[in-house]
């Protein structure tokens, strides 16, 4: 099965045509030596087969149906709505809105996305979406690289697959990438006051941080600019409800990966990167951006804008090779953050928040469970742990647990408003179990 | 259309959480925003109207005729959507142990398998996100394979003029001079253009076969020897791959590197821009090199994530699209070993027959018999009646269809690239044709009504111009 919907007699008729005899006489051009004779595939098989055997493969995962794990990847309610509307055939199957006007429903929902992205990180403009926080981070310190300034510096609390994707493209575009050190848990300024020089392109910093702390951004963003350099953050957009905004932390950039704003866990993507800036950087953003316009009758219409930046016109020379973006995702987070209005987002803000602390009282009472880190985190926190971590999520899966992620020897634990207080309650209880079998 | 924004009124809202079943807490006042974001406020009626008028303003596949050339938007099966749906595949979290997550490593190692078949490539990650991303990752590992012969000298891209741009930015991004090539008379790399371009200083090739004005560059294995003698390595660049699946093999043809699109000719859908997925395969001597988190097939029978001992790194947090993988997998397992071949051969026949039946009136650039893409030039018309490439799109808007990809590739003048795909029937052809042949006749009768169109559509031709002159990329709240 194949969705081709000529039949034999109409492939015939469309070969005379076209003046060949045969199917394979329009390969003629094609090396015979090259020519294969038959693929080493399975046999087609009809939909009922490919349903069963998928559903089949599917049941080998397991989904818990507790959840205390994050560390990039977030557990959040998405309501109905967000699935109902990104379903919709004319916007799952169109492809990127070159011919504008019939693209205006597209245009404008990306339209739409990039204001709730600014109204999320206060800044002036936000591009269509890259592909996730990762390559958002990354491609926001190629925007930051001047001739004579060459140098990234990252905290040492940023996501280690952050971390590592800068390291990647900066290899490409030979930045040179150095960890500022982590000190309790957040990032060590004292230590960044002396790495800063006038070859520092930049300061990447997250917000909350990977050990689910709250780092002194604005501190962090005046050593930066002393030095004469650009200050990144990459935020959680839940936690950016109630945060303080980049801009007003004086963020010259501000990424992040937006998976929180409705998308499923699904293994690790698709995701959803946003990046956004000041007005003076706006040329320097990678990817599409849309614009609004005017039609010839004046009539209101958006339009993919600011082109000369984009790889079809300046190839080699272009600010980047993305010509893509995450549109369906976009629009994911546009009707998640619409259907949760600003009181319903900072409302998860603030429930992350109390469940998160109330399960840090909680666990961090249980004998060997002790907080790593003291000062302010938001839906994340590290603990210690009295025996070896795979011991105690082994031990929590057989309850249906995922627990926190191994992470330096101790357990990062996530909370989310998915976590009812009976769950947390529950998480405990084995907690102390485990606890007692470990001493 | 109103915005959302403008939609919004004090007051409304979804209800969507129960109350904090756990005592509140506050953040210290200086870490708090001084206001909230102004998201909209809105009733779940208002939001469900708003974007059911925004569908009514989007072209998808299912709306008409899409020969968007070179983005192959083939029809979407319903049931890849269904599969990816699973609650089984949605769930689960990329950090879960490997023991419970066996399903989604099955998925990915079976079509790895599946696609290195296709391809003739020994390993492949999943890890890009889209075509241009799997470039720059193919690039990353080129460079790093020279770096790890001490061949730091290797720093040119050999890029054809008739290339993607995304060829020469994805190049750039790795750190190469780009070095362009230009085609000769039918659109394919000239050879000896090619031998004076290589040298000591040759990283490699980045060349996508059949080529971007639909011609499959018979010269193939000429070409891959001339890099490779001069100590290079191919890339494929695997945009137009929907022509000559279960055909021929970039592997055989003498290409290191290939980079696939899921959502191209794999029927995943393009959703507006994204997601796709980029997958790139290679050789096995470059496999040392793929993205960290490599999915395989353990030794105890279990499959995991594997580490390569001299990778790249990441280009993106951990393994890919992976749902849009699954899609393409599903599609892929539907197809089998028989209907990948047959999708390659009606592309390439509807591509023919269309071809023949415009090239009654429209110059056909290269009219010979093409791969599963041709490229019309308006240029004489153009000159004779002033009628445009943009015109006849914007003209085709007018009749309820997707019109080609326009001005591209850039060795044609007033270029309009047409990829029908092997989705579409003989009758939406005949009579795709018959409306091509009539604005033709239009455009000589009355070249002014070309310039006027669309007329028919929600908004006319657009400033432009203006928009980049005075960019107005947010909503202005009032006040």
């Amino acid at each position: 099965m194949s969705y081709i919907p000529s039949s034999q007699q109409e492939r015939q008729e469309m070969l005379q045509t076209v003046g060949v005899a045969a199917m394979d006489n329009l390969f003629a051009v094609v090396p015979s030596a090259l020519q294969i004779k038959q693929l080493n595939l399975p046999s087609a098989k009809s939909e009922l087969e490919v349903s069963r055997m998928m559903r089949k493969i599917a049941g080998k995962n397991r989904v818990f149906s507790s959840i205390f794990r994050g560390a990039g990847a977030y557990h959040h309610y998405i309501p109905a709505i967000v699935k109902s509307i990104t379903a919709k055939e004319s916007f799952l199957t169109a492809y990127t809105p070159y011919q504008a006007e019939i693209s205006q429903g597209i245009l404008q929902s990306i339209f739409e996305y990039q204001t709730m992205i600014c109204e999320l990180t206060g800044m002036d403009v936000s591009n269509a979406s890259i592909y996730d926080g990762a390559s958002a981070a990354a491609e926001a310190m190629t925007m930051c690289h001047e001739r004579k300034r060459d140098r990234v510096l990252i905290s040492a609390t940023v996501l280690p697959m952050v971390i590592q994707t800068v390291q990647t493209y900066c290899n490409g575009n030979d930045m040179t990438v150095e960890l500022i050190p982590e000190k309790s848990g957040v990032t060590d300024i004292e230590a960044l006051e002396t790495m800063l020089n006038d070859k520092t392109a930049c300061v990447y910093l997250q917000q909350p941080n990977y050990f689910g702390m709250l780092e002194a951004a604005e501190k962090v963003g005046e050593a930066a600019h002393r030095a004469g350099a650009k200050f990144v953050m990459g935020i959680n957009p839940i936690a950016a409800a109630v945060l303080k905004t980049p801009r007003d932390c004086g963020a010259d950039i501000a990424v992040g990966e937006g998976q929180p704003l409705g998308m499923p866990l699904s293994f690790g993507g698709p995701y959803l990167g946003f990046m956004a800036t000041n007005t003076a950087m706006t040329r320097r953003l990678p990817g599409r951006i849309v614009g609004e316009t005017v039609d010839i009758e004046g009539k209101r219409a958006f339009v993919l804008t600011l082109q000369a930046r984009e790889q079809h016109i300046r190839r080699e020379k272009a600010s980047s090779n993305v010509c893509s973006n995450q549109a369906l995702c976009a629009m994911t987070a546009s009707v998640y953050c619409s259907a949760m209005g600003p009181s319903g987002l900072q409302e998860v803000a603030n429930q992350c928040h109390a469940k998160a602390h109330y399960a840090a009282r909680q666990i961090s009472a249980i004998p060997g469970f002790a907080l790593r880190n003291q000062g302010e985190f938001f839906h994340e926190f590290l603990t210690e742990t009295p025996c070896r971590a795979e011991t105690v999520l082994a031990k929590l899966a057989e309850k249906d647990i995922l627990g926190g992620y191994p992470v330096s020897n101790g357990i990062l634990w996530c909370v989310t408003e998915m976590n009812s207080k009976a769950q947390i309650d529950a998480l405990t209880t084995a907690l102390k179990e485990v606890s007692l079998a470990c001493n | 259309m109103q915005l959302i924004f403008e939609r919004s009124r004090a007051g409304r809202s979804c209800s969507i959480l129960p109350a904090c079943d756990v005592e509140k807490t506050a953040l210290p006042e200086t870490m708090k925003r001084a206001s909230a974001p102004r998201l909209p406020m809105v009733s779940e009626i208002d939001l469900s109207r708003h974007y059911t008028e925004l569908e009514k303003h989007v072209h998808g596949v299912n709306d008409g005729f899409y020969p968007l050339g070179s983005c192959t938007m083939k029809y979407n099966p319903q049931i890849d959507e269904e599969i990816a749906a699973l609650p089984g595949f949605t769930g689960v979290h990329p950090l879960q142990p490997m023991d419970t997550v066996q399903g989604s490593l099955e998925v990915l190692v079976t079509a790895k398998t599946m696609l290195c078949e296709i391809t003739g490539m020994d390993d492949m990650t999943f890890q890009p996100a889209a075509g241009a991303h799997g470039e720059l990752t193919g690039m990353l590992m080129i460079k790093a394979y020279h770096q790890s012969k001490g061949n730091t000298e290797r720093n040119k891209m050999i890029v054809p003029d008739a290339a993607h741009g995304t060829n020469p930015a994805s190049a750039a991004m790795a750190g190469f001079t780009v070095i362009n090539v230009a085609s000769n008379e039918k659109g394919c790399v000239d050879l000896d253009q090619l031998r004076k371009a290589v040298g000591p200083d040759t990283a490699g090739l980045m060349l996508t076969n059949p080529n971007t004005v639909g011609i499959f560059d018979e010269n193939i294995l000429e070409i891959t020897k001339i890099i490779h003698e001069a100590g290079g390595l191919n890339y494929y660049d695997g945009a137009n791959l929907n022509a000559i699946m279960g055909i021929v093999r970039p592997g055989d043809m003498g290409f290191d590197v290939v980079h696939l699109n899921l959502h191209k000719s794999f029927a995943t859908p393009h959703g507006g821009g994204g997601p796709g997925s980029g997958p790139v395969g290679c050789k096995a001597f470059l496999a040392p090199f793929l993205p960290l988190n490599n999915p395989a097939f353990s030794a105890d029978g279990t499959y995991c994530l594997s580490q390569p001992e001299q990778t790249i790194g990441s280009v993106k947090a951990f393994y890919g699209n992976f749902l849009v993988v699954v899609k393409a997998f599903t599609y892929l397992l539907t197809l089998g070993a028989e209907g990948v071949p047959e999708v390659a051969r009606n592309a390439v026949l509807n591509a023919n027959y269309l071809r023949v039946l415009l090239s009654k009136k429209y110059d056909i650039a290269f009219n010979e018999i093409c791969m599963h893409e041709f490229v019309m030039s308006l240029s004489r018309m153009h000159r004779e009646n002033g009628v445009s490439a943009m015109d006849i799109a914007k003209a085709i808007l007018d009749n309820g269809m997707h019109p080609p990809t326009m001005y591209f590739p850039m060795i044609v003048e007033e270029a309009l690239m047409v990829e029908p795909t092997e989705t579409e029937s003989k009758e939406t052809l005949d009579k795709v044709a018959e409306i091509y042949l009539g604005i033709y006749d239009q455009a000589i009768t009355n070249p002014q009504s070309l310039h006027d169109a669309p007329l028919t559509t929600p908004v006319r031709r657009l400033d432009e111009v203006g928009a980049a002159r005075n960019p107005r990329v947010r909503y202005q709240f009032e006040s």
